[in-house]
C-alpha cells in the first residue's frame, strides 16, 4: 500500500531509509523514524483495536505513552511474542510484525462485537451481580469469563533476549527531556556535578519538537533546531550522561527510582544479535528534577471513541513530526488555545479544516486571531453532542451550548469529517510526584493537581508543575534548578510565542439524548462510560477508589493517564464536591508497563537463586543421585540404580542401611561454633534441658523452642572443651538459628561471654551407619580407640583420616550403630570415597535424604518442620523428659505453663498403623474418628511422616492428633477421595523401643 | 527503599538490613513470677504506630549488629539511630 497520508516534504523521519513491516497480516511501509502508529496513519489506517468489554472498533488516539486504544501484539514466534505494547511507542525496523488484540476473527469483523449491543444490558458491575449465584454453577461460569478477560497472548517458550540491571548514583537526575528538562540540565550541568537526563521517547525536546515552527520560536531558532544545539552542547559536557528510550517506572522514598531502558526494540532482527534487549536500572539520586510534562485530555460527548477521533497535540505531531496527515476533512474540537495551533498546522499543510467547535464563548489569545484571518470556520459556544461512522468517523452532530454550559440549545448541524481532534486542556503527569509522596492540590480555575509539597529532595518543573507556556516554563526552571543546586546561572533566551487564551471545561458535556442512550467514554480501554460513573454513585459508592474498583476506570494497561481526571470531574460535579477534597486515585508503580524481562534480569535459571552444594556433591552427581532442594542446599535424595523407582531405590538404601552399612552426606546441617566462658550457661538458656554436667567429649540432643513455646529446631550439641561446643541445627534452620542465638546475646543478654561462629560450610560431614559402621570407621580414621569402653554412644574423639584431623561423633538419627565423621571441607570428597573403599567389603551403600526420613520414622524421631509446624510444643510431642525441671529459665520455659499449652485435648504425635499393612497413608492426610458422606466431618489431625518400612514390612506413620496420648489402641479414619483407610493409633516408636541396635 | 545509617557502618542501602520488631520490649528476667496475662502482654502486645515508632533493625549483610531506630512508619522518615542499651534522643 502507498503511503497516501504521507506529505511529500517535511518531519524526521528518514525518507531514505524505506521499511516494510507487517500488521495484521498485510505488508506495509513506512520510514526509518515511524513509530508503528505513525507508519500505519501514512497509510491510512486507523482502526487498530477492539474496546476491552464492547469489541467497538477503535484507532490511535495519542502519540505517547499515554495511548489507550492502539493496544498491540508483537508476532516474533513462540518465545519472543510480545502483548499490551502501545503502537505510539514502538519504533518500526525491516521485518516487524504485529497484531491487533482483543478481537475474532479480524480486527474488522470482529464476532465479540455482538457485546456493543448488549451494552444497555451490561453496565458497571454487571459481572458481580449476575455470576453471584447459584454457587455451583460458578465453575461454568468462569471458563467464558476467564477466556474473555485478559489482553493480548503471552509468549509460550522461555524468552531468548538478555536482560541487564544496572545501579546508578548520581547527583542530579531529571526525568524528562522537554523544554523544562533541557533548560535544567543547561542549569545543572554547571554546578560541576553528576547530572542523569532521560526520556522516555527516542527524541529529546518533548512536545516543542512538534510546535508549529511558525508560532514559536527561541532565540530567532526553529524549536527543533534550538533542541538540537541545545541537546548537542549538553552531549559535550562529561558531567552528563543523557539515556533516551528510559521511562521512569517508580519513584520510591529517599529518591529511589526505578527506570527501563530500551536498547535495541526499535533495531532490525539482525542489529539485535547479541545486543541486550532492556536494561533496568535502579537509581539514587540525591536531587531528582521532575520534569515529566502533561498530557492532553479528550472532551467526553456521546460517540467520542471513533476511530479517526485524535488528540489535537497527536495529530500535530504526526503532521509536524512525521508528515503525515490523519485525515483529509478535518474538525476540531477544543476548550482551549492550543488546538488552533494544530489547525494553523494542519492548514499550512494543505488540509482542509471544517470547522473548529470551541465550548467557550470567545477567546482573547492570537491563535484564534490567526485562524480567523486564514478563513478557518470557527463556532463559538457549540458543542459536538455525537460522532457518526462504524469503523471510521465521517460525521459530528454539532449543537449550542446553553448559557450555563448545562444544556444544548438550536438546532443540530452535521458536519462531514474523516478526522476529528479533540482538544480538553493539560493534566500535568504528576505520577512520578505522587509515587514519590508528594501531595497535590486542586487549582479551581485552571482544572488540575499540581504538585504542593513533597518531603524528598526533589522539585518539579515545566508543565508537570502546571505551567504551559514556553517562556515562564524556561525561565522559572532556570530560577528553581538555581536555586535547588544554589547557583546562579541565568540565560536570558528571547522567545517567540503565541499569546494564550483563557480555557474553559465542562467534564461531561451536555447531550440531546438521555443520558441512558449516550456513550460517552471516560475510561476506552476499559470501556468504562460518564452513565457507568452514574450508576456506581447511584448504587452508593461514594469513595473515589470504591467509583474506581467498581467502574475499572482508570484500571487498565494505561492506568488512566487521560481518562481519569474526567473521571474525578463527573463524580465531583454529580456528588457535588470540590475536587481539592475528592483527592485523586492512588497513583502505582509503573508509570509505563515493564516487561518481565527487565525485572527479572540476569538473574533466571541457575541465577535465580544461590544454589548450595556439598564437597561431596559432584560424587553424588556421578553416581546418579536424585536431587532434593533443602532450603538453597541440593541434598542427594536417593541413587536409583538401573530402571529402578524412586520407592524401589529408598527401600533397598532403607534395608542396607540396617542390614550392612549406610553412608549418608551431612554436610548440609547447620553448624555453629560456641565458645566463651559462658558458653555452658548460654545452651541452658536456649535449649530446654540442662547442659552444665556435659562432660567434656560428650554429645546430648538439644531441643529449642520459641518464646511461645513451641518447637523451633533441634540438634546434637557437642562439648568440645571446657568453653566449647560445636551445636547443630537442621539444615533449613541454620541460618534463623544462628540469627536468633545472636540477636539474644547482643540485646537480652549482653552480659554473657559468648561468641558464635558459623561453620557450617567449614565442615563436610560424612554419616556411617549399621552394624559394621565400626569396622569401616576403624579402617578410616587413625588415633581413635573405637571400642565401646572409650567411643560409647553420644561421645566424640578427634583422629586422623590420613595426615587430616578429623572430629568424629558418635551419634545417630537412624537408631542404628552411627559415626559422623566432620572434616575439613576440602577434605570432604576424598574421605568419603575412603568410606565407600573401606566399606565396600561391608556392601556399604549410600543413602539420600528420603531412605534418612524413613530410617528416622521408624525409630520415631522428629523432623522439626514435618512433625512440628509452629503450634507443636515438645509435650505435644511426647517429649516430657527433654524439659529440664529444675532450671530457673529457657527461651519458652513460661510458655509451657499457659492455659493453652497445658490444655488436655491439644495434638499430640503418635503413631499410625494401617489396617491393612501394605496401604500407605498420604502425608497431610486428615484423620477422623467417624465417618460421614461428605465433609465437612470433625478432624482430628493430620499425618505427619508415612512410609513402607522396608525393615518392619508393613506401613508406618506418624501423624498429630487431637488427645492422641489417650488413644493408643484406638481405631481411626483417614478418609480419601475413593475410599476410607483404616488405622489403629501406636506407639511413635516402631523398632528397637530399647535402644538395642546403637550398640550392635 | 531507605538508606539507613547503621550505628557502626554508616549508610546502606535499606536491602542490607532486617527488621526486629518494636525496640525497647525488655525480656522479663523472672518469666515464671508472671501471669499469663503479664508474659502475654511481653510475648505478644506491639504497638504497631502510626508515626514515630522505636524500633529494632539488625543489619543483616554488614557488621550483623543489633542497634535501635525510630521511625515514622507514615513517611519513612528516620529520626535517630542509636545502640543497643541506649535511649533514643528526645
Amino acid at each position: 500500500m502507498s503511503n497516501k497520508f504521507r506529505l511529500s516534504t517535511g518531519g524526521q523521519i528518514n525518507r531514505t531509509e524505506r521499511i516494510s513491516f507487517k500488521f495484521n497480516g498485510k505488508i506495509f511501509f513506512g520510514f526509518k523514524g515511524d513509530t508503528l502508529a505513525s507508519a500505519l496513519l501514512a497509510n491510512g489506517v486507523h482502526l487498530v483495536g477492539r474496546s476491552f468489554k464492547y469489541h467497538r472498533p477503535r484507532g490511535i488516539f495519542s502519540s505517547g505513552a499515554e495511548e489507550t486504544n492502539a493496544l498491540v501484539q508483537i508476532i516474533n514466534g513462540k518465545n519472543k511474542n510480545d502483548p499490551n505494547l502501545r503502537a505510539t511507542q514502538i519504533e518500526i525496523f525491516e521485518g516487524f510484525n504485529a497484531e491487533s488484540q482483543n478481537c475474532w476473527p479480524t480486527v474488522n469483523f470482529d464476532l465479540g462485537a455482538i457485546n456493543n449491543l448488549f451494552s444497555p444490558i451490561i453496565p458497571a458491575g454487571f459481572y458481580y451481580k449476575t455470576f453471584m449465584w447459584p454457587a455451583n454453577l460458578w465453575g461454568k461460569y468462569e471458563h467464558f469469563i476467564r477466556r474473555a478477560a485478559g489482553l493480548g497472548k503471552s509468549p509460550t517458550e522461555n524468552d531468548p533476549d538478555i536482560y541487564d540491571h544496572k545501579y546508578y548514583h548520581c547527583d542530579v537526575l531529571i526525568v524528562g527531556a522537554g523544554p523544562a528538562g533541557l533548560s535544567a540540565a543547561n542549569v545543572a550541568i554547571k554546578a560541576g556535578k553528576k547530572v542523569l537526563l532521560v526520556d522516555e521517547r527516542h527524541h529529546f525536546g518533548g512536545d516543542l519538537s512538534f510546535a508549529e515552527e511558525e508560532i514559536t520560536k527561541i532565540n530567532d531558532l526553529k524549536p527543533l533546531d534550538w533542541i538540537k544545539k541545545t541537546y548537542s552542547e549538553l552531549q559535550n559536557n562529561k558531567n552528563i550522561m543523557i539515556l533516551n528510550r528510559t521511562s521512569v517506572a517508580a519513584y520510591h522514598n529517599y529518591n529511589y527510582l526505578i527506570m527501563m531502558q530500551n536498547l535495541s526494540d526499535h533495531l532490525s532482527e539482525k542489529e539485535k544479535k547479541g545486543k541486550i534487549r532492556q536494561r533496568l536500572w535502579k537509581v539514587r539520586a540525591k536531587k531528582v528534577i521532575l520534569a515529566t510534562g502533561s498530557i492532553e485530555r479528550p472532551m467526553v460527548f456521546d460517540c467520542n471513541d471513533r476511530p479517526g477521533i485524535m488528540l489535537s497535540s497527536a495529530v500535530r505531531k504526526y503532521i509536524n513530526y512525521y508528515g503525515v496527515k490523519c485525515g483529509n476533512n478535518v474538525v476540531i474540537f477544543t476548550n482551549n488555545d492550543d488546538a488552533y495551533e494544530t489547525a494553523i498546522s494542519l492548514h499550512n499543510r494543505g488540509v482542509k479544516i471544517q470547522a473548529i467547535v470551541d465550548i467557550r464563548e470567545q477567546s482573547n489569545g492570537t491563535l484564534p486571531k490567526k485562524c480567523n484571518e486564514l478563513g478557518i470556520k470557527i463556532l463559538w459556544k457549540n458543542t459536538i453532542v455525537y460522532t457518526e461512522g462504524y469503523k471510521k468517523i465521517n460525521k459530528v452532530h454539532v449543537m449550542r451550548l446553553s448559557n450555563d454550559n448545562s444544556s444544548i440549545i438550536g438546532n443540530k448541524l452535521k458536519i462531514k469529517c474523516d478526522l476529528l481532534c479533540v482538544s480538553g486542556g493539560y493534566t500535568p503527569a504528576v505520577h512520578l510526584f505522587t509515587q514519590s509522596g508528594g501531595k497535590l492540590i486542586y487549582n479551581e480555575e485552571k482544572y488540575y493537581f499540581h504538585p504542593k509539597s513533597t518531603s524528598l529532595n526533589q522539585i518539579s518543573v515545566g508543565s508537570c508543575n502546571g505551567i504551559f507556556n514556553l517562556k515562564k516554563i524556561i525561565e522559572e526552571t532556570q530560577t528553581k534548578t538555581n536555586e535547588f543546586l544554589n547557583l546562579n546561572h541565568n540565560e536570558q533566551l528571547n522567545i517567540t510565542e503565541s499569546k494564550s487564551g483563557d480555557f474553559e471545561n465542562i467534564w461531561l458535556l451536555p447531550s440531546d439524548k438521555v443520558s441512558g442512550k449516550t456513550k460517552p467514554f471516560v475510561d476506552y480501554q476499559n470501556d468504562t462510560t460518564a452513565n457507568d460513573i452514574k450508576l456506581a454513585l447511584r448504587e452508593g459508592y461514594k469513595s473515589i477508589e470504591h467509583v474506581k474498583r467498581y467502574t475499572t476506570t482508570g484500571m487498565a494497561t494505561d492506568q488512566g493517564k487521560i481518562g481519569n481526571m474526567h473521571a474525578l470531574g463527573i463524580v465531583s460535579k454529580i456528588t457535588n464536591t470540590k475536587m481539592g477534597e475528592l483527592g485523586t486515585t492512588t497513583f502505582r508503580p509503573p508509570y509505563s508497563p515493564l516487561t518481565f524481562g527487565a525485572i527479572v534480569g540476569r538473574n533466571v535459571k541457575q541465577f535465580f537463586d544461590i544454589v548450595r552444594k556439598t564437597p561431596i556433591h559432584t560424587w553424588h552427581e556421578k553416581h546418579g543421585a536424585k536431587f532434593e532442594d533443602v532450603g538453597q542446599w541440593k541434598r542427594a535424595w536417593y541413587y536409583p540404580n538401573k530402571n529402578e523407582s524412586m520407592y524401589e531405590a529408598v527401600q533397598r538404601e532403607s534395608k542396607a542401611a540396617r542390614n550392612d552399612s549406610g553412608i549418608l552426606d551431612a554436610s548440609t546441617l547447620g553448624k555453629i561454633d560456641i565458645q566463651g566462658t559462658d558458653a555452658s550457661e548460654f545452651l541452658n538458656r536456649v535449649y530446654t534441658n540442662a547442659w552444665s554436667k556435659l562432660a567434656i567429649g560428650k554429645c546430648r540432643y538439644g531441643l529449642m523452642l520459641n518464646d511461645d513455646g513451641m518447637v523451633y529446631d533441634d540438634g546434637v550439641t557437642t562439648r568440645l572443651g571446657e568453653n566449647h561446643y560445636i551445636m547443630t541445627t537442621t539444615t533449613g534452620g541454620a541460618a534463623s538459628v544462628m540469627n536468633k542465638l545472636e540477636d539474644f546475646l547482643q540485646t537480652e543478654w549482653p552480659e554473657l561471654k559468648v561468641y558464635l561462629t558459623s561453620v557450617t560450610d567449614h565442615f563436610a560431614t560424612v554419616s556411617v551407619c549399621g552394624p559394621h559402621s565400626k569396622k569401616i570407621l576403624e579402617k578410616v580414621v587413625k588415633n581413635v580407640d573405637f571400642s565401646d569402653q572409650n567411643f560409647p554412644h553420644m561421645s566424640f574423639k578427634e583422629g586422623l583420616v590420613d595426615n587430616i584431623k578429623c572430629r568424629v561423633m558418635r551419634i545417630s538419627f537412624t537408631g542404628e550403630l552411627s559415626y559422623e565423621i566432620n572434616i575439613q571441607s576440602n577434605y570432604g570428597q576424598a574421605t568419603w570415597k575412603k568410606c565407600m573403599d573401606a566399606g565396600k567389603e561391608f556392601k556399604i551403600t549410600p543413602y539420600g535424604t528420603e531412605a534418612m526420613h524413613l530410617l528416622r520414622a521408624e525409630k520415631g524421631f522428629i523432623i522439626a518442620g514435618q512433625e512440628t509446624d509452629g503450634t507443636i510444643t515438645p509435650i505435644d510431642l511426647q517429649m516430657d523428659w527433654i524439659i529440664s525441671k529444675k532450671k530457673y529459665d529457657f527461651i519458652g520455659k513460661r510458655s509451657l505453663y499457659r492455659s493453652d499449652t497445658m490444655r488436655e485435648n491439644r495434638k499430640h504425635l503418635v503413631g499410625l498403623l494401617t489396617d491393612d499393612p501394605k496401604e500407605i497413608l498420604e502425608e497431610g492426610a486428615q484423620i477422623v474418628e467417624e465417618v460421614k458422606n461428605k465433609p465437612p466431618m470433625d478432624m482430628l489431625g493430620h499425618v505427619t511422616s508415612s512410609y513402607y518400612s522396608p525393615n518392619l514390612n508393613k506401613s508406618i506413620a506418624l501423624a498429630v492428633i487431637k488427645n492422641g496420648k489417650k488413644l493408643k489402641g484406638k481405631k481411626l479414619f483417614v478418609p480419601m477421595p475413593d475410599k476410607t483407610i483404616e488405622v489403629t493409633v501406636s506407639d511413635s516408636v516402631f523398632l528397637d523401643k530399647e535402644g538395642n541396635r546403637l550398640n550392635a | 527503599m531507605f538508606i539507613i545509617k547503621c550505628p557502626y557502618c554508616g549508610d546502606r542501602d535499606h536491602s542490607e538490613f532486617s527488621y526486629g520488631g518494636e525496640a525497647h520490649i525488655v525480656r522479663p528476667k523472672q518469666p515464671t513470677e508472671l501471669s499469663d496475662d503479664q508474659w502475654a502482654e511481653y510475648l505478644f502486645m506491639r504497638k504497631n504506630i502510626k508515626g514515630l515508632q522505636y524500633e529494632r533493625w539488625n543489619h543483616a549483610h554488614g557488621c550483623r549488629r543489633w542497634f535501635n531506630m525510630g521511625r515514622d512508619t507514615s513517611n519513612d522518615k528516620i529520626h535517630s539511630v542509636y545502640k543497643m542499651g541506649e535511649k533514643p534522643e528526645k
